[in-house]
């Protein structure tokens, strides 16, 4: 994927197997969330494919989410002035075939369709904890909640594969651990998950695997010990250590200073 | 009565009056103003509305007598009068002082008008001076009232105070409300339709009265409680809403006044076809009127009329569905290479054409193109519809009632709204519906939830389209003719792309009886007040923008902007709904 002249990321392979926490990190600006995009269709990748189950999928988003990918979004996007309610309807949107003319009629067949959708929406919101707020505004929930609903909406469109974007971003951290718990509990229902964060406590804590990527490229990927003991993966947030360590001279010579300093004073 | 007397210096009116003075201010302003209506204003007939009668009420008479007993009645439910406590649901001090605002303005305006369309203050009667005088005392003994909502100013007056969690009655008495408040609806629009066309200073003094006493009767709740009610019973009160349409021509004697209501209904089911492309998907159609025109022409062309180079006649039916079918490719050709763009883009390209609709038309002339449409001429002597072995042209008798061409019409346009309006609430309740909302709250997030957005953009189009086209159908039939000149972008009179679009916006984007509201508004204002047929467009603006900034959300607010203040009692902010939100993505992925 390029902008320009600039590669944002180049050559990323990634496998994630269904029942499987991943966690995708790297530094800001690494192109973890331009990742995304390319997998989401959100951007035409300028070069390569992405495959899922086997299959290339083509750049459109509706047709990666009718694939089984679903996603969160950085910053939040939900549909600010819907429900609670109608935003995971929104998500079972792949899942139903109902047409306009099927609303216009309003057959039995219709009717049925709506009760399901609307069930499995309502079975979401009680996995999430929202069932009470059915009827709020979007936007009129705290901002972990419509964090919580975000997931929610994805989960509806049924997917095998899902991915975060910075799930407990602005979160203190009894939330983050509720996010914890809720991406077990979406593991448990047997979906892969790839998760952005930057928490990596968070990360370490979720992940079976972590893959770490630096300007564009993947560096490493492996438990969170391999990740974690690996000097690159160190360098790349830290910075490498300076070229040659500060030698003997310049010790010696710092500390005459600092010896001539406090002999001056005493002289005064 | 003691709670009053109790209140702190801080949430006592901007007037240091005490209440043992302001009560009887308003208390005998309003029975002054009421009293005053039966008294002679002028001496003269000239004035509209002949106010020289004693003990006859007359024209701008009847809406201050109307405005005097409001006021009376808020303020006797504001006094705790046994029975009177269901006018006044939150209890508030400033539905007196909008209902008293009424009365003054009313009485004022008239009293001014007088002097300025006679020349001079000589043309007033004891009367008009009784009204103006009693007119202003209610209005000082209201503000002289504990103040709505201490410590906010000015803006306490004009925000909505806060509602009370409204009951129930039990669903016949419900249903019994609902029936009453339709009469009363239907009694308001037929006095204001049948206000006469030369009258302007009464439909002035009428929207008046119209505009405090609503304002007053939302800040009471009571009209929230109202719409409560007939939400809970929607299909009776949507029922009822036809039944009054259908009983509408049959309280006028003459035709003109269904002729209006005709033109009424054609341009406000136009409006709820638009609003299905902006209101729910949010897709800024500039060019809107062209479908109207398409449907209009095809109709037109296959009418019979001898000036229609097809000399073909179609069954009514027919016609209809051939301007539905015409408008609809139409609409798909138009949209699908226009729908890819977004915001401001796709504005500019239906702006475009809709302009190039009007000027192919004007130029298939048989001169500058093929003959179609007789170029500017139009085609004309479009002849009357026949249904069911009924001639709509001819008037009927049915008792002692007769019903002229254009009551027909009403009736026939009536079933075209009841299907659009059908069309649009159950298009909107479902998956397609929620789909075009999700593509305007954010058209990114749509697609990423598994929204095809062109395709569902592409349907809110063509469906909208091929509406206006029905409605297009009638039309050409009641003009007896179709020409260029209407379908234009912006005009002095109704339709038009921007009084379609200000229809919807004024009254409410992705209600029902938003757009059938603000279409009445923006036609009967530009009918009855003709003599600012050269100021309209400015008014016009100015009222807009006034609106833009004080309501946004139009006069009908939707349903989810209702859900303001909810269990979470957390302030909502409107929505800045950008329509190009997320075209940046687009470009850097393209």
């Amino acid at each position: 994927m390029r902008f320009g002249g600039l590669t944002a990321v180049r050559s990323v392979d990634f496998t994630v197997n269904s029942g499987e926490i991943v966690g995708l990190i790297g530094p800001n600006g690494a192109g973890k969330t331009t990742f995304f995009n390319c997998l989401t269709g959100l951007y035409v990748p300028t070069e390569g494919t992405v495959a899922y189950q086997g299959k290339v999928l083509p750049p459109k988003p509706h047709l990666v989410t009718q694939a089984g990918i679903a996603r969160t979004f950085q910053n939040i996007r939900l549909f600010a002035n819907m429900t609670v309610l109608e935003n995971v309807l929104v998500g079972r949107h792949t899942r139903t075939k109902e047409g306009l003319w099927s609303a216009l009629l309003r057959g039995p067949g219709f009717r049925r369709a709506e009760r399901e959708s609307e069930a499995r929406a309502m079975e979401l919101l009680e996995f999430v904890g929202l069932a009470g707020k059915r009827d709020h505004l979007a936007r009129n929930l705290p901002y972990g909640e419509q964090r919580k609903l975000e997931i929610a909406r994805a989960l509806a469109s049924e997917p095998g594969l899902l991915l975060l974007d910075e799930p407990t971003a602005g979160m203190n951290p009894q939330e983050t651990r509720a996010a914890e718990e809720l991406v077990f509990a979406i593991r448990d229902r047997g979906i892969a998950v790839l998760v952005i964060e930057h928490d990596m406590r968070f990360i370490f804590n979720l992940c079976d695997r972590v893959a770490v990527l630096v300007q564009g490229e993947k560096l490493i990927e492996g438990t969170s010990d391999v990740v974690q003991a690996d000097e690159r993966v160190v360098a790349a947030y830290l910075g490498e250590p300076f070229e040659g360590e500060p030698g003997a001279a310049e010790a010696a010579e710092v500390e005459a200073a600092e010896t001539a300093d406090s002999t001056e004073g005493e002289a005064r | 009565m003691t709670d009053t007397t109790l209140q702190s210096p801080a949430e006592r009116g901007p007037l240091p009056l005490p209440p043992a003075v302001a009560r009887p201010l308003i208390a005998v302003g309003a029975v002054g103003t009421i009293a005053s209506a039966f008294m002679s204003w002028t001496w003269t007939p000239d004035f509209p509305g002949n106010l020289t009668i004693y003990g006859y009420p007359a024209g701008l008479q009847i809406l201050a007598l109307v405005a005097g007993a409001l006021t009376l009645l808020y303020a006797l439910a504001l006094w705790r009068v046994k029975g009177l406590g269901w006018l006044n649901p939150s209890d508030a001090t400033s539905p007196v002082f909008l209902t008293s605002l009424s009365a003054f303005t009313v009485c004022w305006f008239t009293g001014i008008a007088i002097a300025v369309d006679l020349g001079g203050l000589v043309n007033l009667d004891p009367g008009a001076y009784v009204a103006m005088v009693a007119s202003a005392l209610p209005v000082i003994g209201a503000l002289a009232l504990p103040h709505p909502a201490p410590g906010t100013g000015v803006k306490g007056y004009l925000t909505k105070p806060e509602q009370p969690r409204h009951g129930t009655l039990a669903p016949l008495a419900e249903r019994l409300v609902v029936t009453v408040g339709t009469v009363i609806g239907l009694v308001i629009f037929t006095y204001g339709i049948g206000i006469n066309d030369d009258d302007s200073e009464t439909f002035i003094g009428f929207l008046l009265v119209c505009v405090f006493a609503a304002w007053g009767l939302v800040h009471s709740g009571l009209l929230d409680r109202y719409s409560a009610m007939s939400a809970r019973h929607k299909g009776f009160a949507a029922a009822l809403a036809l039944l009054a349409a259908v009983a509408f021509p049959f309280t006028q004697s003459d035709d003109h006044n269904a002729n209006i209501g005709v033109n009424i209904l054609i341009f406000a089911t136009v409006a709820l076809g638009l609003n299905i492309v902006v209101g729910l998907t949010g897709l800024l159609d500039l060019g809107y009127v062209a479908f109207l025109g398409v449907g209009a022409y095809a109709a037109a062309l296959v009418s019979g009329s001898e000036y229609s180079p097809l000399h073909v006649q179609f069954p009514f039916w027919a016609a209809a569905l051939t301007g539905m079918a015409a408008s609809l490719v139409f609409g798909v050709v138009i949209g699908a290479p226009t729908l890819r763009l977004r915001g401001d883009y796709l504005a500019i390209v239906t702006l475009g054409f809709g302009e190039i609709f009007r000027i192919a038309v004007n130029n298939l002339d048989g001169d500058s193109g093929p003959n179609v449409t007789r170029g500017p001429n139009g085609i004309t002597q479009i002849p009357d519809i026949k249904l069911f072995g009924f001639n709509l042209g001819d008037a009927h008798t049915l008792g002692s009632f007769t019903l002229g061409r254009f009551a027909n019409y009403l009736f026939l346009m009536l079933i075209a709204t009841a299907i659009v309006v059908a069309v649009f609430t159950r298009a909107a309740d479902s998956r397609i519906g929620r789909s075009w909302i999700a593509i305007r709250e954010d058209e990114t997030a749509a697609t990423a939830m598994g929204i095809n957005g062109f395709r569902a953009k592409l349907i809110a189009f063509a469906l909208g389209a091929s509406l206006a086209g029905l409605a297009g159908t009638v039309m050409a039939h009641v003009n007896y003719s179709v020409n260029p000149q209407p379908y234009q972008f912006a005009g002095a009179a109704p339709p038009n792309s921007a009084f379609l679009l200000a229809a919807v916006v004024l009254g409410g984007m992705g209600t029902v009886s938003g757009p059938l509201l603000g279409a009445s508004l923006l036609y009967l204002i530009p009918e009855k007040l003709q003599f600012m047929q050269n100021y309209e467009l400015l008014t016009f603006g100015v009222a807009l923008i006034l609106l833009m900034r004080f309501r946004p959300e139009g006069i009908i607010a939707d349903r989810r902007r209702k859900l303001e203040f909810h269990e979470t009692g957390q302030l909502d902010v409107p929505a800045q709904t950008t329509l190009s939100d997320g075209a940046t993505v687009a470009k850097a992925g393209a």
